[in-house]
């Protein structure tokens, strides 16, 4: 690596030196995208993959005098494929970075892959705190579920709950979140009545659903990965809980943007919190939303798509900021610390953890245009992850 | 409580009328087609098709699915299926489990992976009051449908010509054959009904359970328990079966909600060791 650099350096020089030249001229830097594409998770691999692309497409692929090659790999949703191909990926296509990871066993699943190999491994959407902490080459540009699911407890409290019951799938995100919003809840003087987990394999909700309506609470909190919230929020309409004075909370996931119009009317009023809106109020976002939608006719970029699209913009501002370097331990400190305008809003890098710092805003499920849109009406500002000490 | 039996009897017919086909062609037939969520996705994404996007009344989904699987399973038999039936049961197997792969990755391509949302008509959507329990409309439609075609089922089986010439054609084929009956002619019927019930199913089950491309796979476990504790040699058996680990299913998320998801598991196995040829069969002829 440093003996590329070296050669980078000189190119100026010995321009004469035609057995170098075509060799410096056709560097590419490789970043290797593992995507769920195939399986019950595939939406977010599409999402993922279409805002890694619109990335590339609208600033172009050389960043520091290196042509960036973008190379996806379809994980299936399956933690021993992630691990495979990130071995592949580093050893046989020698990447600069991996990225991706739609699920939280996937990316913890590399951890030691990266650590060992030192790859910088850009986590784009998996939202388990505990994930940076695996590895010190992980760097999170998504989300973690405490930091979606404090805002959200603190606002319900804040509006006349006083006991609550939360509903998540149950594996690490799950936990996550229903132990975040416990805490806060808690702390803000409410009172959790139980915390049920359902299977995250079944769809079938009913009965967790009637066990939350008989327990009367002021408020259910929710929490399951983002396709199935359709089938969720179907059956929480449909078991009449708003209709029994529960207030319907979660975090962005079960109103997610790629699956909202297919849930229907009925969600409409529904609160969530959450860091990205395809309605969100800024120039960026709505460039961002038009290019999307331009580029994948069909498709309205969710939570998402907008973690694939700011994955390439950290490692494309990291790879300026080592100036063409791709030493692992380089990208990762200049990662560190990383400030930018997302379409989100305002995002950050924090350098001790590595994890996301941005704001997270309380939306409300409207209509506009005809199609439904999470509204941002609050805001939480630079929301830090909760869990990490 | 009485909400709770409710859901659970909904849940265990709908896997009853999703795993019957199955039934019908492994314990008649002697038949091992573990593609049979496959029929049933079909019928499920024909519904989202036939709802979504041409806006076709729910009700005409119902009878639709059940053609259009019938049609496949009628063409699948006729092209592929046959030449398995005198394999062994590991090539029947093996086979099986390669169509659900190509089906998965064919609706995958056509239809996109994310879940499929069904909106009901409104007439099914919302609850009633029975007996001081909150049901819902829809699940008590499910429980009426499901209910009659059993009974039908069960009928055209035990007592009708069709049904003993069925049974006839499985029992000895080839004697059946010598006394003039069309065996090849009502194994194609047969796998047909079977797989069109399927569909039918599928297209039931949209609204409740979610339909996207691994539903031959995540449903194939319970179609696989529904046959080993209700047995094959009947229709009631593994409607019995279907029931039970529905209510068991719905009422152990209910109340013990942390080990909810392993309890139809405690009890196929628990089934398994002390009648291991099936709680309602009476014995273990094939």
């Amino acid at each position: 690596m440093i003996f590329k650099s070296i050669l980078a350096g000189a190119v100026g020089l010995a321009a004469g030196l035609q057995f170098t030249a075509p060799a410096i001229s056709q560097e590419t830097v490789k970043v290797g995208l593992i995507a769920t594409l195939t399986g019950p998770q595939a939406a977010s691999g599409r999402q993922k993959v279409a805002g890694a692309r619109l990335y590339m497409q609208l600033n172009g692929n050389m960043v520091a005098g290196k042509k960036i090659e973008l190379i996806i790999k379809d994980d299936t949703g399956v933690a021993d494929v992630t691990r495979r191909h990130a071995q592949e990926l580093i050893v046989n296509d020698k990447v600069a970075a991996i990225a991706g990871f739609s699920l939280t066993p996937l990316a913890l699943a590399v951890a030691p892959v990266i650590t060992q190999a030192k790859m910088p491994a850009i986590i784009m959407t998996a939202g388990t705190s505990v994930i940076t902490e695996r590895s010190p080459f992980f760097v999170r540009v998504s989300f973690t579920l405490p930091q979606q699911s404090v805002p959200i407890a603190e606002w319900v409290a804040k509006n006349g709950a006083k006991t609550a019951v939360s509903l998540v799938s149950d594996y690490g995100p799950g936990i996550d979140a229903q132990n975040a919003f416990k805490m806060r809840f808690e702390e803000k003087g409410g009172k959790v009545l139980e915390q049920l987990k359902a299977p995250l394999a079944n769809p079938e909700f009913s009965p967790f659903l009637q066990r939350a309506k008989d327990l009367k609470p002021d408020a259910l909190f929710l929490f399951v990965p983002a396709p199935t919230a359709g089938a969720l929020m179907k059956q929480v309409i449909d078991r009449g809980l708003t209709e029994a004075n529960i207030k319907v909370i979660g975090t962005g996931d079960i109103t997610d943007d790629d699956q909202l119009n297919g849930i229907g009317d009925s969600v409409l009023g529904l609160v969530t919190s959450h860091f990205y809106s395809a309605a969100h109020d800024s120039a960026l976002n709505k460039k961002f939303v038009a290019e999307f939608k331009k580029a994948n006719p069909g498709m309205r970029p969710n939570f998402i798509g907008v973690g694939g699209w700011d994955g390439m913009h950290a490692f494309y501002e990291a790879l300026k900021k080592t100036n063409g370097d791709t030493d692992g331990t380089k990208l990762v400190d200049a990662m560190k610390g990383a400030t930018w305008e997302s379409p989100r809003g305002m995002m950050t890098i924090d350098p001790q953890t590595r994890d996301v710092i941005q704001d997270v805003y309380i939306r409300k499920v409207e209509k506009r245009d005809g199609e439904l849109y999470n509204i941002e009406f609050d805001v939480v500002k630079q929301v830090k992850d909760p869990m990490h000490k | 409580m009485l909400t709770i039996l409710f859901d659970g009897v909904a849940y265990g017919m709908l896997l009853f009328v999703l795993a019957v086909g199955l039934c019908i062609t492994l314990g008649l037939m002697n038949f091992i087609n573990l593609a049979h969520g496959a029929f049933a996705m079909a019928g499920g994404y024909l519904t989202v098709v036939m709802m979504n996007r041409l806006g076709i009344s729910f009700y005409w989904c119902l009878p639709a699915a059940f053609v259009f699987s019938a049609v496949i399973g009628v063409v699948l038999e006729r092209v592929l299926y046959r030449c398995l039936y005198d394999k062994t049961h590991l090539d029947q197997v093996l086979f099986s489990i390669g169509l659900i792969f190509m089906a998965m990755a064919t609706v995958d391509y056509a239809m996109g992976a994310s879940p499929q949302i069904v909106n009901l008509p409104p007439s099914l959507s919302g609850r009633v009051e029975i007996l001081g329990a909150q049901v819902g409309i829809y699940r008590l439609f499910v429980i009426v449908i499901c209910g009659l075609l059993t009974i039908g089922l069960q009928f055209v089986i035990a007592k009708t010509r069709f049904g003993s010439r069925l049974r006839a054609s499985v029992d000895d084929g080839r004697v059946a054959r010598g006394l003039g009956v069309n065996v090849t002619g009502i194994f194609a019927l047969t796998f047909a009904v079977g797989s069109g019930l399927a569909g039918l199913g599928g297209a039931l089950g949209a609204p409740i359970l979610s339909i996207d491309p691994s539903f031959p796979l995540k449903y194939m476990i319970f179609f696989l328990i529904v046959i080993s504790i209700g047995g094959t040699t009947t229709i009631t058996g593994p409607f019995f079966a279907s029931i039970l680990l529905g209510v068991a299913d719905v009422g152990g998320k209910y109340f013990v909600p942390e080990i909810g998801g392993f309890i139809i598991y405690t009890i196929m196995v628990a089934v398994l060791i002390f009648r291991p040829q099936g709680l309602f069969t009476r014995s273990a002829a094939r």
